[in-house]
């Protein structure tokens, strides 16, 4: 089967700074598959590779198959992007942007799909108006629709809801997520974390052009799988001092292996006639994961989120 | 969505591209086509005012308005074709929209005709423009001597400066790194090609000078076209500029091609 995106041991240099090192990595068809990485760390010039933005020192890449460099008409159609920063022309319209950009793959009489994406998109009323009338979230929107435009099966989309406010951050995020179950690839780069977690399927993590994990999300987070439960109280059961990871004042952090153990915990608690006055349970997410991989965080326990 | 299959393109990408060039500069029309017809009939306006008595120009055979007309309409079209090809570009450049076509599958000869050819028509249009506004002072240039050299040295000569202008722009990071290059090469160069006199009533030394100027071949040339006298064969004009024209069309499409200061 072919895959939709593939990078083989790509590598890119920008005067002293090393932006890709040997990345190496495949996307299956129809994935929701996540790129992150702190700023800096080569994501926008990774997926600028795919799009012939960025030719690599060395390495090729593939769109479906189609070589980025050598084949890159037949890659560029089956390509759509979403870029990170908000451009656009200020001399057209809304529709007008759409027809030029469907033009540019060579389709015409387009306009029943402009309409749709118009519609899917929130900007039926704004059709008509000048690129440059429109807010930073509606002209986030048309980029959006740019690059759906002539329906390529594999979407990239940079940091999409950076600097965007929640309601459309939902919006985009449903409406990507039905481009997914209709088969399109989707390719995220973010590094909003709870993005990642929610919506992508694997993970790739990148740190100073290299690839540091790659796995299911799943996967990536059960080495780092275990509970953090904030309890305040008086004290603690003398058989749970060992768990303690932190403490202030009442306030206690104790770790858990499994779910499981809570009950057991409650049940200390009961026997030695501890009142409890409030009891938080926190999950690993992916931002531990992150910041252990990355090397950002402390290399030390991963610590609950918010725990301060 | 219906379906998730690629569509089929059903014309060349690069159609589009030209359309958006031509669009873009006809929403801005009355800068791009109306203010230069103003400015040639401003230079006509004093120039002929000033020196219709004073300068004889091929040995008295044709009236010095006659003479100025048809110089300074090929300078309206040498400096908008030039103006077209490299302010888009800039402009694409600086607000970062160039994106929208280079993600697109245009190859490098459709984004070269695509620009060269809007270029070519914005000077083309504005030329018509001055010509037009020209008859009221030189009627008799409503039917020109020999069109054709028109038509060739129009087009030709265009076509010299829409690449020149690609060239400017993918060259510049900034306005001003454009206006060095305008301000520099492009007008002293139009301006001492024989627009406003002929290279005969030079000195000697800048007679010569004149020769190496490719824009003195082009408005000769055109110039022909209309008053079919000239300061030198158009046959040999219509040589170099067609050689010149061959040169940059290899240059600017295997800039293109390369990907300079385009693909990183």
């Amino acid at each position: 089967m072919t895959c939709a995106v593939e990078f083989q041991a790509v590598s890119r240099r920008f005067g002293e700074l090393q932006a890709l090192n040997d990345v190496s990595f495949k996307i299956a068809s129809g994935e929701f598959f996540g790129l992150l990485g702190p700023n800096g760390a080569g994501k926008t010039t990774l997926i600028s590779v795919l799009g012939g933005l960025v030719r690599p020192d060395s390495g090729r890449a593939f769109v479906m198959g189609h070589d980025v460099a050598t084949d890159y008409l037949n890659s560029r159609r089956r390509l759509g992007v979403v870029p990170q920063e908000i451009v656009f022309d200020p001399f057209f319209t809304v529709r007008e942007t759409l027809r030029l950009q469907a033009g540019y793959f060579g389709l015409r009489r387009v306009d029943d799909w402009i309409d749709e994406i118009l519609h899917h998109l929130g900007l039926s009323d704004k059709a008509d108006k000048n690129m440059r009338t429109l807010s930073g979230g509606m002209k986030r929107r048309v980029l959006v629709g740019q690059a759906l435009v002539h329906k390529p099966p594999v979407i990239v989309l940079d940091e999409p809801t950076a600097g965007v406010d929640v309601e459309l951050r939902h919006a985009l995020w449903a409406f990507i997520s039905k481009l997914n179950k209709e088969g399109h690839t989707i390719l995220l780069t973010t590094h909003y974390l709870q993005e990642a977690e929610t919506l992508c399927d694997r993970i790739a993590m990148l740190k100073s052009g290299r690839v540091v994990a790659l796995d299911h999300k799943q996967h990536l987070l059960s080495p780092f799988e275990m509970i953090m439960v904030r309890l305040t109280a008086p004290r603690v059961p003398d058989s749970w001092q060992a768990r303690i990871r932190r403490m202030e004042g009442q306030s206690f952090l104790i770790e858990l292996q499994r779910f499981e153990e809570l009950e057991t915990l409650l049940s200390a608690l009961r026997a030695e006639g501890i009142p409890v006055k409030d009891l938080q349970v926190e999950q690993t997410d992916l931002e531990q994961v992150f910041l252990r991989l990355t090397g950002s965080g402390s290399r030390e326990q991963p610590q609950a989120k918010g725990s301060s | 969505m219906n379906d998730r299959m690629n569509f089929e393109p059903s014309r060349a990408t690069w159609h589009m591209l030209f359309y958006k060039e031509a669009l873009r500069f006809s929403r801005v029309g009355f800068q791009t086509v109306a203010a230069p017809v103003i400015t040639a009939l401003l230079y006509l306006l004093i120039f002929s005012h000033v020196l219709e008595s004073r300068v004889s120009v091929f040995d008295g055979r044709v009236s010095y308005t006659a003479f100025l007309v048809p110089g300074l309409i090929m300078m309206s079209v040498l400096q908008n074709a030039f103006a077209n090809t490299s302010s888009s570009l800039i402009q694409s450049k600086v607000v970062g929209n160039m994106i929208f076509f280079l993600l697109a599958p245009i190859t490098p000869w459709g984004f070269f005709l695509a620009y060269m050819l809007a270029g070519v028509l914005r000077g083309v249009v504005v030329g018509i423009g001055v010509w037009l506004a020209a008859l009221y002072f030189a009627p008799d240039l409503w039917r020109p001597v020999a069109p054709g050299w028109i038509l060739a040295f129009g087009s030709l000569g265009g076509a010299i400066l829409a690449m020149l202008g690609i060239i400017a722009g993918l060259w510049s990071e900034k306005f001003d790194q454009l206006a060095t290059f305008q301000n520099f090469i492009i007008l002293p160069l139009t301006f001492l090609s024989g627009v406003f006199y002929s290279v005969h009533s030079l000195p000697d030394f800048w007679f010569k000078v004149s020769h190496l100027n490719p824009f003195f071949y082009m408005i000769d040339g055109f110039r022909y076209g209309f008053l079919g006298v000239s300061d030198i064969s158009p046959w040999l004009s219509l040589a170099i500029v067609g050689m010149v024209c061959a040169v940059l069309t290899w240059g600017t499409w295997a800039l293109i091609a390369r990907g300079w200061k385009l693909r990183i």
